[in-house]
């Protein structure tokens, strides 16, 4: 564990908490820009942490102490995630601590704490809402770890910072199993992110809301977390999305200077993919909820077979 | 060699044996205070589950020394009982003693006054159970071993149908004493294929003949078929999910946690210690029947409304996954990867010490609140937490556990097992290599999936409002169930947190069974478990929990530091509608609803649905098991139609028996000739 080891994960982590809200801003930009609407400037989300924090908590009276802590805990995991995955340098001392395999059970420990959460009240919409998004989870959920597992067969770990100081040495080649794996990984991410095809960040219609009705109790401090969090897990997926699939740019150990140029780098392709984000998101219509499963569904089984062909083809 | 002559130098096998006889010194006394309640509640239970750690830790001593063996002047005069304690039997007296400790402290305050069956016939048929499970693991000899199958299946069966007033009970306990029968008559004839005509059934004998590969592949089918009768492995899962609730809660989690344990132990021994070769589809096949009975559990899971059933189709689930690793395991023997099989096999063995204690404790969190409550159906609670927080809160460790979370024992087996199936490249059979990593798939999907369906017990039960009245007076557990809770939570933390002790404790049983183990790699690494190289995988649980609880513990400072922490209690938010009551919310059935949906070719699903001109209209839906109507009633059909033929001898007149015997004489006659 070097110096500039535990630098990097220090920087990722505030790079993390600092940059999460600015991705979400920036994307919400692009949205309306593209809708032809004004957009909210691209600090918004800080403001809205910044109110929601100073504000007086509301809390039903009957919530149990569950419902009180699950937003930190949320959002542990989520900064943890966020810790796990090489953004900026490969060279991280959490990263032995989890896997890939342990990348996604803490996405699914979060997950599940904000369905308990949302059952603890005991209104309509927050149960309705935890079996959507428990029903999301359970498709998206395996679908993300065997896009992991395609990347972990050419690399032959699932260690994250193995796999992307592998696919970085390589040669810029299209493996046909990794694209099978981004197109699934853009499917769940777009699923698991709530966003357009499969659910709506902006809505609060009942009919159609999954991520908002959960947290829909929630006010202030404990809402703030909650909206942290899920920023945090856009930020994390984006992360591990260009890791995955573009990691070229992300320093290695002991290399101080290309750890200053990854920065400028991630902020490049975080801003592309954001602005790609936006472009999908309005550019498809949302779903019907028992479309989803369908959905998921298609990308696990494209994940499925891009682990197939990977054997297939033997590409080690 | 007979030790328990020579009290001085006590060998393990010893004190296995006395905590056999202090368990039935305790039913005896049971028996004899059998109407005495407060006796048997607060001392015999106590005392039981005070052995229960002694085996547990003798079993942990045993585990690192070598095969212990004894012969006991008991049984017939030919037949002595031979004993053995080797690495394989010390791992599952661990499981048992580790999983009973909290269970019997639990039953002693689960027992009521006035229920069924007297609480000193209860105690005794307790402790007898829990003799004949360590007896079964240590028997040596085909005799030993079955008649210790028997008494286990005969003190569970009493002990299932201790409501016996009540008929579905007691239709449970027929259910469940007719497929144990099916299977101890398979695993019978395993044992006559396996002495190969020597006449010795010793196990020491069955191990040094060489089998062709047709009769072990038969012995081999044979012990799957029996073994797996016995532990809910499809299609004979039927009894698992009647059983389960009808017993008292306490014997639930002995059935689930311990005793489908004890079925796969059979496996265990028979396909990876007493057969000799290991021929590669024996394992195929395992696998196949594995994951498709951990798919099917885990389905019907998700759809249960009543507790106990969606946790004993969780136990099928886990018992699948189960299999699966052995499956694998078998794979890489039959195949000499003697390294990638000990990991299959540690996988296997962790998951099953977690389930031990996360099921266990899952079944006493369905006792005590069904005590306090007098429900069993999700659709009549909730709420809970806030009337029962001792038992609130294990139940969650519990359910993480079970869902396969980090950082609880459930991930580290889960982990284990993805890792396995995952670095299967270097079969000789390219289909095979193939198959394998789509496995994976599936069991990702499984784990998923049972996610979903422990959030919907929790949220359900614990959650939300009470949607009955009388939910608000539910008392909390008693001093008992509280510790017994605790200690079976305190097993799955510990099962999560310290992999690497654990794994060298499941290591003597790997090195046993398939010569090689995960201890020399772990063993180097102090806090992270690399269980084969630190290029291709790692995972620190303990340094996960400390990031997770760290951040937390910032986050909260923090918050509180730089803002306020003003707090105001008010009632919920309710639309602009103020006629919110608790009804609702998200029924079990609604919350199992769109798997429902999804997974209806699984399902025999019986709906009525309202029309608009009901005067009183109603919905219900029934979700029925499809293999009960294709495969259990024809075959009982099939049965019934065969024994009215037979039937037909039976004249109830002496003179057609008579000449029923002569007519035998006479073909005898003509038949054998000297």
């Amino acid at each position: 564990m070097s110096a500039l080891g535990v630098f990097s994960q220090l920087l990722e982590l505030v790079l993390a908490l600092v940059l999460a809200p600015l991705l979400s801003g920036w994307v919400n930009q692009w949205r309306h820009w593209l809708q032809n609407k004004s957009a909210p400037g691209v600090l918004q989300p800080y403001r809205m942490l910044h109110k929601l924090f100073n504000k007086e908590s509301v809390m039903a009276e009957h919530a149990s102490p569950l419902y009180r802590f699950a937003p930190y805990l949320v959002f542990s995991c989520m900064l943890l995630a966020c810790a796990i995955i090489p953004t900026l340098s490969t060279d991280l001392p959490l990263s032995p601590a989890a896997d890939a395999i342990a990348l996604v059970g803490l996405f699914a420990l979060a997950r599940v704490f904000i369905s308990l959460a949302a059952m603890d009240v005991g209104t309509a919409f927050g149960s309705l809402g935890a079996r959507r998004e428990m029903l999301i989870g359970f498709l998206a959920e395996p679908a993300l770890l065997m896009v992991l597992f395609c990347a972990s067969m050419i690399t032959g770990s699932t260690s994250l910072t193995a796999i992307v100081e592998t696919l970085a040495h390589r040669d810029l080649a299209i493996y046909p199993s990794m694209l099978l794996a981004g197109v699934a990984f853009t499917m769940v991410s777009l699923a698991e992110n709530a966003r357009v095809p499969v659910d709506n960040p902006d809505t609060h219609l009942e009919l159609t809301m999954i991520h908002e009705a959960m947290i829909l109790e929630y006010s202030a401090r404990h809402l703030a977390l909650m909206e942290w969090a899920a920023s945090l897990k856009l930020f994390a997926y984006s992360c591990a999305g260009l890791a995955l699939f573009f990691p070229w740019g992300v320093a290695e150990a002991n290399a101080p200077l290309a750890l200053a140029l990854a920065l400028p780098v991630l902020v490049f392709k975080l801003a592309l993919g954001g602005i790609a984000l936006a472009v999908v998101e309005t550019a498809s219509a949302k779903m019907r909820i028992f479309r989803v499963p369908e959905f998921l569904g298609t990308a696990f089984l494209m994940a499925v077979i891009g682990l197939l062909v990977n054997v297939l083809l033997g590409v080690g | 060699m007979n030790s328990m002559t020579q009290p001085s130098t006590w060998i393990h096998l010893d004190w296995v044996l006395a905590v056999v006889a202090a368990w039935l010194l305790i039913g005896v006394v049971g028996i004899l205070a059998l109407r005495r309640f407060r006796f048997v509640a607060t001392v015999l239970f106590p005392v039981g589950a005070v052995f229960s750690i002694v085996l547990m830790a003798t079993a942990l001593s045993a585990a690192f020394s070598g095969a212990e063996l004894a012969v006991l002047p008991l049984g017939l005069p030919q037949l002595p009982f031979h004993l053995r304690l080797d690495a394989l039997s010390a791992f599952f007296l661990l499981l048992i003693g580790g999983a009973s400790a909290g269970v019997s402290a639990f039953a002693a305050g689960y027992f009521r006054q006035g229920e069924g069956t007297p609480p000193g016939l209860m105690c005794l048929e307790y402790h007898v159970f829990l003799a004949s499970l360590v007896l079964v693991v240590l028997a040596d000899d085909a005799f030993v071993f079955m008649v210790a199958w028997e008494t286990m299946a005969m003190s569970s069966f009493f002990l299932v149908i201790a409501n016996h007033r009540i008929p579905e009970i007691r239709n449970a306990g027929y259910l469940y004493i007719l497929v144990a029968h099916i299977g101890a008559l398979a695993i019978l004839l395993c044992f006559g294929v396996l002495q190969a005509n020597t006449g010795d059934y010793t196990f020491a004998n069955m191990r040094a003949q060489h089998l062709t590969p047709f009769w072990s592949s038969i012995a081999f089918v044979l012990a799957v078929f029996g073994f797996g009768a016995k532990a809910g492995v499809l299609p004979l899962h039927a009894w698992l999910p009647e059983a389960h609730p009808a017993a008292p809660s306490p014997v639930s989690a002995l059935m689930s946690g311990v005793m489908l344990k004890i079925a796969l132990y059979g496996i265990l021994r028979v396909s990876f210690d007493l057969l000799q070769t290991h021929i590669w589809w024996w394992g195929v096949l395992l696998m196949g029947v594995g994951l498709a009975t951990a798919l099917f559990g885990v389905v019907f899971s998700t759809v249960q409304v009543e507790m106990k059933r969606l946790l004993a189709y969780s136990s099928i689930e886990n018992i699948g996954l189960m299999c699966a690793g052995f499956g694998l395991s078998l794979l890489f023997l039959s195949y000499g990867m003697h390294s990638l099989s000990a990991l299959a096999l540690t996988a296997a063995a962790y998951h099953m010490l977690s389930h031990a204690f996360f099921k266990s404790l899952l079944f006493c969190s369905t006792g005590a609140v069904m005590h306090a409550t007098g429900e069993r159906s999700l659709g009549k609670l909730g709420g809970l937490i806030r009337y029962m927080p001792w038992v609130a809160w294990p139940t969650l460790i519990g359910v993480l556990a079970c869902a396969g979370l980090p950082p609880f024992g459930g991930f580290v087996a889960e982990w284990l097992l993805l890792q396995s199936f995952l670095f299967t490249t270097g079969l000789p059979s390219s289909f095979l290599d193939m198959l394998v990593p789509v496995m994976a798939a599936l069991i990702a999907l499984i784990a998923a999936l049972s996610g979903f369906t422990m959030v919907k017990y929790y949220g359900v039960v614990f959650l939300g409002q009470p949607r009955e009245e009388k939910l608000s007076h539910a008392h909390d557990a008693g001093l008992w169930e509280r510790l017994g809770m605790v200690w079976l939570g305190l097993g799955c933390v510990v099962l999560g947190l310290f992999p690497n002790q654990v794994i060298a404790v499941i290591d003597p049983l790997t090195q046993m069974l398939v010569h090689g183990g995960l201890a020399h790699t772990v063993a180097d690494n102090s806090w992270l478990l690399v269980p084969v190289s630190i290029e291709r995988a790692s995972y620190a649980p303990f340094i996960f929990l400390l990031g997770v609880l760290a951040s937390f513990g910032l986050a909260f400072v923090l918050v509180r530091k730089l803002y306020h922490g003003r707090l105001r209690r008010v009632p919920p938010w309710d639309c602009g509608y103020p006629w919110q009551t608790a009804r609702m919310q998200d029924t079990a059935e609604g919350f199992g609803q769109p798997i429902r949906q999804i997974f209806e070719p699984f399902f025999r699903l019986r709906r009525h649905l309202p029309t608009a001109s009901d005067a009183q209209p109603t919905y219900a839906v029934k979700v029925e098991d499809p293999l009960w109507y294709w495969l259990y009633l024809p075959v009982a059909s099939l049965v019934e139609r065969i024994s009215r033929i037979v039937g037909l001898l039976q004249q109830g007149r002496i003179a057609v028996y008579l000449l029923y015997s002569f007519i035998t004489l006479i073909v005898m006659l003509l038949v054998v000739k000297r």
